[in-house]
Parts: structure tokens; sequence; C-alpha cells
């Protein structure tokens, strides 16, 4: 039989706002282990919390871009469970009324638009971190994360593979980067994504039994934990088992999903609304300015490349899919630069420097104006593109203009014709043999004249003058 | 021979320390020295800070040499409940779970009474956690009334009535969830109120049910009440629920006089259920207002009925989110040699909650559980807002309802402590104010023939406690009741 994978996805992104979503503590959790603690976010009797403005502007941009409703009135809500990282042992979240809900995200997979909707957008306060020592048997609790804002993003069970599940991570993550809410970090845990995966036989409607696969580092295992789902549950089916509804997380190294928690275990968890805040008005005035606040989107931007800069859309796709490889690239292009040979070069040969180097775009020695330098170089005939390659990398290392370096190592392109015809009635005389060869009707002798020319210059002849030159003295 | 200090109102103490007939050490020495000739019997304070109230009465007294400004209550002894939290001391809630602890921070209150210039003498009293009505819940110790020391001072608050009462301090606060300020300052013949919810920042109170909860001050008249309300009331941008609205000078309510003033009465308190002596009492108080000037109506509060069920199915789901975080983990007294986190939660839960906070968490679990949810707490909620418009509709007709406090005077101690239903109904006339959110106060309006006070309820409409003290201050002024110093202190005092 085949089957039709059924899979939503629950995505909580840290925001990066300055402080923390309750209280004054400051966000940044790599701060020494409980260094960025306050009475309030550690739980303290009497305390109480007060809801950060920014969090919640954050929650409305993301609401926003992802084509929600955003409720004009919502709340709240105390999640009840007991776990030493939750200082409290309550989580401050929303459960009935979202801040954001009914929206939708475009996905492309393999060339095709594919329509994803958005449950909802809740914001809550992150927990904090428990690390165990095996030796001493002893436990501890990092509070540094407790309370950073968290935005929960739930989807429809729209997604129908492992690829578009990888497809509307990677959209969601260039939404937030765009968006300047969150660092988008895996490693660190400032995005996690969790999957709901279940299948059917095609051509039917109601849902299997899922499972929740959680706890995956990286948007590639999350993919490779789903294909993996996908194919164990059509096992367990085509031998005519059952699907146990299960988390489970997924073992890398092994390439399989593990069971975490059964169903039996799971919580009451007693929501009811926060008494401590009160309700959360976003009225229309504070949407508007929200909405006029809003950054360009990648989807527009991929528009916009490909028609004011003549992208294609593969080049245009690749640019935008970073936002500070996008935003380079227009500075870059400010700078001068036409726009098809600043994109070939920033994914060509910088991109290849960048990983030589283990560099980021962020911080680039090369300015985007140095760039846009080096391009008008080459296109006014002042070096070659070979140079240009090589100039590249003394460029990054020196953080100097391309035309001081060019000047500074004598660089510039040989371009004058006389220095060159006389070179070039040298190298006929030294090399009577090939000159022979030419007037015989060998094409290639000229190759042969050419590079040694190129060779005398150390790359310096214009390659292309070089050419006409050696033709019409071999030609006399 | 001048009153003793111990006995002035602290008005008149704080104008006897700024014209300096009096010392503010004088006035600490002389609270300190009558808390330790009475409080063996009385049983009021749970820890008492002598040398912090000393040092901190030196520098009150420095400041007025210095010829500065000490504050409006500069030199004034006061006590704070015990879930008031306070760098000085311990904050325990009379916990065995919380024994001990220090609280890394001041309450917003603990802040503004220091600015004001008052002295803290210590700790007070109170039923674990705030639950209760006699503080038999205590883990320290069972507060007295100094009325009679084998009857209940009431409570929760009951160490700050029986404080103030017993002249142990000038003014005290206390907390008032259901009626834990009004029915310990009835019990014990002081006065007692709870602000409009809102009004006072809660910061630094250690929540037992946070959409009830407020803090609001004993003292021994009404003036002293208004003083104090001046100097905690205000919005906090550390507490979303208090409310950003202009304080009024409350003492300027103190007028004396309610002509044309509307005295609501509502039938549903007038019941079977309220003793015979109580109701003479609040008769008679009607009386003395009508005398003044006030205009008196009948009013209707419908749903009075189900307030005590809805209190304690809202105050039981608050608290059982509210205690959690009492795991020993961060802070307070861990279970020792615990081999899982769960295991650990159970034996410190188990060890530090008395029977009484077990119970309330158990029964705040079950209301929210789901399947229970709806036909419990949300329609607890439904509940809750009929009530509140039974006060909407009844301030329609008239601008303070008067009732009792309590249905009975103080009741002997281990009375009811095996019976909680019936302790729940000592909170029955105080509950709504809290469901409703509206400011209410307590003052006596005399003793029983058994020598134990009666209490007299104001209750006003959402931030006019200006109405509800105007009425109060009447009624003190003209009703020529003056309980005097309690019966069985009486001998320690003179
Ligand atoms: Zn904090």
């Amino acid at each position: 039989m085949t089957y039709e994978p059924v899979i939503g996805m629950e995505v909580h992104v840290e925001l990066s706002t300055q402080s923390k979503v309750f209280c004054g503590c400051s966000n940044d959790f790599h701060a020494p282990a409980n260094s960025n603690v306050c009475p309030v976010c550690l739980g303290m009797p009497g305390v109480l919390p007060v809801l950060n403005g920014r969090a919640v502007e954050y929650s409305v941009l993301v609401g926003l871009a992802l084509n929600c409703t955003i409720s004009r009135w919502s709340k709240m809500d105390r999640k009840n469970y007991f776990y030493p990282d939750l200082a409290k042992n309550y989580q401050i979240s929303q459960y009935d009324l979202p801040l954001c809900h009914d929206g939708f995200i475009d996905i492309e997979v393999d060339g095709k638009t594919k329509r994803i909707g958005i449950t909802r957008a809740h914001l809550e306060e992150d927990t904090a971190r428990n690390s165990h020592t095996v030796a001493g048997r002893e436990s501890g609790v990092d509070f540094n994360r407790c309370g950073v804002p968290l935005l929960e993003i739930v989807t429809e069970p729209d997604i129908r593979s492992a690829d578009e599940a990888y497809a509307y991570l990677s959209s969601l993550k260039q939404i937030l980067q765009y968006l300047d809410v969150s660092d988008c970090n895996m490693e660190e845990g400032s995005i996690r994504a969790e999957a709901n995966i279940s299948i059917r036989p095609t051509g039917t409607e109601p849902f299997g039994t899922k499972t929740e696969v959680k706890n995956v580092a990286s948007f590639s295992g999350t993919q490779k934990a789903i294909e993996y789902e996908i194919k164990r549950q059509t096992k367990i089916l085509d031998d005519g088992g059952t699907v146990d509804q299960v988390t489970m997380g997924w073992d890398a190294d092994r390439g399989v999903t593990v069971t975490q928690r059964s169903k039996e275990s799971a919580h009451d968890y007693r929501y009811f609304p926060e008494p401590d805040l009160t309700p959360i008005v976003v009225d229309e005035a504070w949407e508007t300015r929200l909405r006029k606040s809003m950054p360009e989107l990648p989807q527009v931007r991929r528009a916009r490349f490909m028609e004011e800069h003549g992208l294609s859309e593969y080049d245009a796709s690749i640019l935008i899919a970073d936002k500070a490889a996008a935003d380079y690239f227009e500075q870059t292009v400010s700078a001068g630069a036409p726009g098809k040979l600043a994109a070939n070069w920033i994914m060509g040969d910088l991109q290849a420097l960048m990983t030589e180097k283990q560099g980021t775009i962020n911080a680039l020695p090369i300015t985007p104006g140095h760039l846009a330098e080096m391009i008008g170089l080459i296109e006014d005939g002042s070096i070659s593109g070979k140079i240009a390659k090589d100039l590249l990398p003394e460029m990054y290392d020196s953080e100097k203009a391309p035309g001081d370096l060019v000047k500074e190592k004598g660089l510039a392109q040989i371009s004058d014709t006389s220095v060159l015809e006389q070179m070039g009635a040298d190298l006929i005389e030294a090399n009577p043999g090939p000159a022979e060869d030419f007037r015989n009707g060998s094409e290639r002798a000229i190759g042969f004249f050419v590079g040694q020319m190129m060779k005398a210059t150390k790359g310096q002849a214009n390659p292309k003058l070089a050419n006409e030159i050696m033709r019409k003295l071999l030609q006399q | 021979m001048s009153e003793p200090i111990h006995l002035k109102s602290a008005h008149s103490l704080r104008d006897a320390i700024r014209a300096k007939e009096i010392s503010a050490r004088e006035a600490a020495e002389a609270y300190l020295d009558h808390i330790d000739a009475v409080d063996g019997d009385v049983r009021a304070y749970t820890d008492v800070w002598r040398e912090p109230a000393l040092a901190r009465a030196d520098a009150i007294d420095s400041q007025l040499a210095k010829g500065e400004d000490a504050g409006p209550l500069a030199g004034v002894p006061i006590g704070l409940k015990d879930l008031i939290c306070t760098t000085e001391g311990t904050t325990a809630c009379c916990s065995e779970l919380l024994k001990g602890f220090r609280s890394p921070y001041d309450a917003t209150v603990a802040e503004k009474l220091y600015a004001a210039g008052t002295v803290v003498l210590g700790k007070l009293n109170m039923d674990e956690f705030a639950m209760g009505s006699s503080t038999e819940n205590s883990s320290v110790v069972t507060t007295r009334n100094p009325w009679n020391l084998d009857c209940v001072p009431g409570g929760s608050s009951g160490g700050s009535a029986a404080a103030v009462s017993a002249h142990e301090c000038a003014i005290s606060l206390g907390s008032d969830t259901g009626g834990s300020i009004r029915q310990p300052a009835a019990c014990c013949g002081c006065v007692g109120m709870k602000p409009t919810y809102g009004r006072v920042s809660r910061y630094g109170l250690v929540a037992f049910a946070s959409s009830l909860d407020q803090i609001g001050p004993f003292s021994r008249d009404v003036e002293d009440c208004a003083l104090t309300l001046n100097t905690i009331c205000g919005h906090d941008r550390r507490d979303s629920t208090s409310a950003n609205l202009e304080v009024p000078d409350f003492t300027t309510s103190l007028t004396g006089d309610v002509k044309g003033v509307r005295v609501g009465l509502p039938k549903e308190y007038f019941t079977d259920a309220l003793g015979v002596e109580i109701r003479a009492k609040i008769d008679s108080a009607v009386k003395v207002l009508e005398s003044c000037g006030a205009e008196v109506v009948e009013v209707s509060l419908p749903h009075t009925e189900y307030a005590v069920a809805t209190y304690y199915i809202i105050c039981t789901a608050e608290a059982s989110a509210n205690l959690a975080r009492f795991d020993g983990v961060r802070y307070g007294n861990r279970a020792p040699d615990t081999q899982s986190p769960e295991e650990m939660y159970k034996k410190t839960k188990s060890a530090g909650f008395g029977a009484e906070v077990q119970r309330r968490i158990l029964l705040g679990t079950y209301v929210l559980s789901s399947g229970y949810y709806d036909a419990y707490y949300l329609k607890a909620q439904k509940v809750r807002t009929l009530i509140k418009q039974d006060f909407d509709a009844a301030f329609e007709k008239c601008d303070v309802i008067v009732t009792p406090t309590t249905p009975t005077p103080a009741f002997r101690i281990g009375e009811k402590s095996d019976d909680p239903l019936s302790m729940y109904l000592s909170d029955i006339y105080t509950i709504s104010a809290n469901l409703g959110g509206n400011p209410a106060i307590s003052l006596p309006c005399g003793l029983t023939e058994s020598g134990l006070p009666a209490g007299l309820q104001i209750i006003g409409r959402p931030f006019e406690e200006g109405a509800v003290l105007q009425s109060a201050y009447a009624f003190e002024q003209n009703s020529g009741i003056d309980l005097g110093v309690p019966t069985a202190i009486a001998e320690s005092v003179s």
C-alpha cells in the first residue's frame, strides 16, 4: 500500500530582545551560569512578572510576516508542571488566546510553491538549563535562560514530506532573520523544531496515529528524522502493526529515532489565566505601526533582485537565503558594481574564500565598496579577471582597497601596445619553430605565444590585446 | 502622669516625635519593652528585630536633629505580617518549608514604609501562607486574642491584628484574600482595611491567591488607617495589576460628617446565620450613621450565597500554582536524601507544608484538572462576575454598604480546628469584597457580653477608599465606642 505522510511542525524561537520577557535581566544566556538572574526569574517568593513590550512587538512582527491575524485581546496563562528547570513550577505561556493565529507561509519545493497554514504563534518564557555530573551524581540548574522570551509557532498538518518540512524551516528561519527578531542559532537552541508525523493510506482522510520528534539539533537532522519516521511507520503498518503515540528523539550517530516518552505519561498542564498579568491588547494603531516598520521580506526581495538586478531565479534565491549575503550584495551594487557580476563574485570566489578562511559575511574584511572597486578595475581593463582572483585573498588579509593593492604590487594590466609589440617581436625571433607552425596553419601556435607573453608579464598583459598583437605580428 | 507611649495613636506619636517631645528611640524602646511584657501571652510576633529597630530609630532621630523631614510616619513603630518580604530578618510565611528564609529584596510596601520613617519592630504571626481564619495554622505558634487568651485572634493576619490591639505596635500590615485583615481586626477590636484590588502593590507579598490578595493596614483608629494608606497605596511598575491612578490624601475624607451619604444594607447578610448579639451591634451602628445624616437603604447582593464556594475554588486554584515554587530546589527547606526530582518534591512538600495548606493545594489542583476545569474553575469565574455585577447594581442605590464583619465574635482556640467548613464560614461576610475587588474596612462597634469585640464592615465602590473612610470615621467619632485596652493585657499596660 502507498501512504501519504501528514506532518505538522512546532517551532520554538528565542526572541533576541535586550531583556527577558518578565524581568529586566539581560537576555544573554552565554554569560557565566546564574549571572543573568534576579528574584523574578528565579521564582523567589513574592515576585511578579511584568511583560516585556518588545517581546510582544517581536511576536506581532513574526505574526504579520506569517500572514496571521493579530489578536486585539489576548492573555497569558499558567502551564503547570514540575521540573527543576522551571523556577515557578509553572510556565507563563498562552493557551486558548494566542497573540497571532490563522496565517500561512508559502514555501518552494522542486520549483513549486506550496502554502503551509500557520495555526498560531504564541509568546511564552523559556526554561532554565539543567546539567548533570555523572561522577558526583549531582545536578545543577543555570537560570540564565529562564525567562528568555520564546515564540512558539505551530503549523497546520499541511506538510507532506521531509523536504517540505525542511523548506518550511528554512523559509521560516529566513523570515526571522529578515525581521531581526532572533539570532536563529540552531546549535545554541535559539530555534528548536518539533515534528508531529503520521501516515495514512494515500487518498484517505482520517489521520493516522502521530509520533512527535523533538530535540533535533539541526534542520537537516529534522529532515532525516522525518524521513526515517515515515519509513518506520510505513514498515509497521505494512507488517500489520499499529503506531504508538510517543515522543521520540533523534540519534544522529545511528540515524534512528528513539522513544523518549509514551503517551501514558502525558501531562495534565492545568492551564488557567495568569492572574499576575493584565490582558495583552494590541490595538489597530499599534498593529499598523508595526506593519509599517516591517522590513522587506525574503520572497519580495528575491523578486526585486530578479527585476532590478537582472539575476536568475536561482541566483536570487541563493542570495536572499542569507540576509547578510543579500545585504552585502545590495551594498556592492549600490557601490557601483553591475548586479550579475557582483552576484557571481559573491556566490563564487568570495564564498569560497570565506569557506577557506572560516569567515562569515557579517565579519568580512572585504567591504562591499572594495568588492565593487575591484569589479570596476576588471571592467575598465585595469586588471584581468585572473589577477582579480589572486587579488581577492590579498584584499581579505590586508583589508586594503584593491586600487591601492594593484599600485603597491604593480599588478596593473599591461595595455601599452608598443610594449607588447616589442615583446611579441622578441618572442617570434626566439621561437622560430612555433612561428613557422602558425604560418603553416596551426591555430594552436598562437596560444603558445600568448601564454609566453602572459608568463613574461606575470599575467599582467591584457589577454585580449596580447592575442591581437601576436596574430598581427605572426601574419606579417 | 502622661499617657504611656505605646497607648498613643500613630499620628499623635508621630506628632510628638516630630515635635521632639519623644524621641524615636524612646518610642521604639517603649514598644519593645511592652512586647517583652505581653507577647509571652499574646504571641503575636514570630521575630522581634530589637537591634535593627533601635538602629533605625536612632537614624530617624538624627534626621530630625538635622531638621530633615523624616517622613509622614516618622518614628512610628510598626510590625509586618510574615509574608511581606524584607531583607531584614526572615520571611517564612509561618511555614516549616520557608523557616529561616531570607528574602533577597524588600517588598514595595516595606520600601514605602521605610521611606515614610516607620521603625519596623519585627514580623507577625499568621496562618501558614495566609490560609486560615485563626492563626492556628501557623507552624510557629498560635496567637491568642488580647481580649481573651483562650480565644483565637482570627486570621490569617491574626498576629498583625493582635499586635495592634495589644499595643505591641502602633500600626501593622496584613494581607486580605478573603477577609484575612477584616476578620481578625473584628476579632481583636481594631481597625483593619483591605483597599481596592490594585490599590497597593503586591510586589513582595508572598502570593496566596493572586487575583484576590491585597495588602492593608491594621491600626487603632481610622485616622491612622488613612495615614498608612497614604503611604502604601499607589502604582508600582513591578506589579502589572496595580492601578495607575492618582492616590488622594485619604485624611481629607475624615470629615466626621456623612450627610447625604446613602448607606446600603444588603438583605442577604442579615439572616439567621448572623448571631443575635452581633446583629444588635450592627443595628445600633447603623443608627449612629443615620443620626449623623446618612440615608439608609436596603440593597440586594443576590449571589451572596455562592460567594464562599466561588472563593474556595478560585483561591485554591491560584494557590495550587502559586505554592508550586516551594520545592526546595532554589530556597527553602529541602527534604534530605532523595533520589529523584519527584521524590524530592513529594518529601519536601509533605514535610514542609501543614495540613490546611496541603488540603488547599489538593483542592486547587483538582478544580483545575482536565475534565473538571469547566465545572469548577470556569463556573466559579462566571459566578465571580455575577458577584461583581451585584455590587455594581447595589452601588447604583447606595454609596457604601454596611454589614457585620463576622457572624460571631472570636471563637475558642481549637473549637473549629477539626471542622474546616465551619472555619471557612468565618469569612462569609468578607469574601465578596475580595471577589468584587472592592475596598472594605472593619472597625470596632462594641463588645459582646462575653467581652469580645464585634466588627462593623463598610464596603465601597472600587477605588473609593475615601468614601469608606469617611463613613468609618464618622461612626468612630460619633458612636462613643472606645474599647480601651484589651482586658487580657490590661494589667501589663497600667
Ligand atoms: Zn530576572
